[in-house]
């Protein structure tokens, strides 16, 4: 990754280009949580989602029909995260089960 | 994991790769490792207090000192000039990371791997293979790197002794000027290209595709061609130019 090289042409990335803001105000790591777009019902991590970073905020948009899924703008002292283009998103956690504990975040 | 916030890192040593492109070696405080293929974003602060952040992928491996960064100059950029041309060792800088989690091979995750780089996309994919080979797994992986020119390779000198180790094999293309007696490839990667230079698809490789976004696209769509699973195949692309 290179970001400097978005300046001019095809702004296209990958949901993975949106890792870092997504991870200032997420706990768990997003791109590799699941995505369903709510337009057409396509199941994708979120860093295989299409990314546009030049925008005033980063917007993700499915790869299949285009819609727009989520949109995340920092402003200051504050950061949107929008995001209604999705049905669910699935994140994966610890197993729950017998443990000592220890796995309690 | 806790969230994400800036640290303060020193440059412990910076050196040219190729005339546009450099490699730092960064000194973070509170650093706890990466995987290889994460990235991190850097902040530079100007005096009257302007910020300016951009994304760069880690060129080291877990194992070794670092972590590294290398950094390809765009001339029309605001980041990447400064990197490139005026930072010192001993200068300080920020960095947050790592970051991503997506776009990540590790040793536990086995062969074989296929990963294809389109110039400065090398620097991610070039973690993954000195992982490869210094944590000792066994894993099968080929790379297929595409280049202008043998000037504009990143690593050379390195990838041709990765490749002597077994079972990794760096198979270059350049696409506009090839020396004399050139025996690589010397045309873009394309389907004709993969399906002589890839493994087959039934092999199901784990797939990593990183460069100009125009490479990419070309790449992702000729491998699906040729009946890759894309659910295995994992790019990144980053901005413009045709390699």
């Amino acid at each position: 990754m290179d970001s400097d090289l978005t300046l001019d042409g095809n702004l296209t990335l990958d949901g993975n280009a949106a890792a870092g803001v997504l991870a200032e105000v997420f706990v768990s790591e997003c791109t590799t949580a699941m995505t369903r777009c709510d337009a057409c019902g396509a199941v994708e991590m979120v860093g295989a989602l299409k990314a546009y970073v030049q925008a005033p905020g980063t917007v993700l948009r499915c790869r299949h029909c285009e819609s727009v899924l989520m949109r995340v703008v920092r402003g200051a002292g504050s950061c949107w995260v929008d995001v209604r283009g999705l049905t669910w998103m699935q994140f994966s956690v610890a197993t729950p089960g017998r443990s000592s504990g220890a796995d309690a975040v | 994991m806790g969230r994400l916030s800036w640290q303060p890192a020193t440059v412990t040593d910076a050196f040219a790769e190729t005339p546009q492109v450099r490699t730092l070696e960064l000194d973070v405080t509170g650093w706890t490792g990466h995987l290889p293929g994460q990235h991190v974003d850097v902040r530079l602060t100007a005096d009257d207090g302007y910020q300016a952040a951009r994304s760069y992928s880690i060129a080291s491996a877990p194992e070794e000192k670092g972590p590294r960064l290398t950094v390809e100059r765009i001339d029309a950029g605001e980041v990447s000039p400064y990197l490139v041309d005026e930072l010192r060792t001993g200068d300080r800088i920020e960095v947050r990371g790592p970051i991503g989690g997506f776009f990540v091979w590790h040793a536990g995750l086995g062969g074989p791997v296929l990963l294809l780089a389109g110039g400065a996309g090398i620097v991610p994919l070039a973690a993954m293979l000195r992982h490869r080979v210094a944590s000792g797994s066994d894993a099968a992986v080929r790379l297929i790197y595409s280049s202008r020119s043998l000037g504009e390779v990143i690593y050379r000198e390195e990838l041709d002794r990765l490749a002597t180790h077994e079972g990794v094999d760096v198979v270059h293309t350049l696409t506009r000027e090839q020396p004399a007696g050139w025996r690589g490839f010397g045309r873009r990667v394309d389907r004709e290209l993969l399906a002589e230079a890839a493994w087959p698809a039934s092999s199901s490789p784990l797939t990593y595709v990183c460069g100009p976004t125009a490479f990419v696209e070309k790449v992702a769509g000729s491998l699906v061609q040729l009946g890759y699973d894309p659910r295995t195949i994992r790019t990144e692309r980053f901005g413009p130019t045709g390699r």
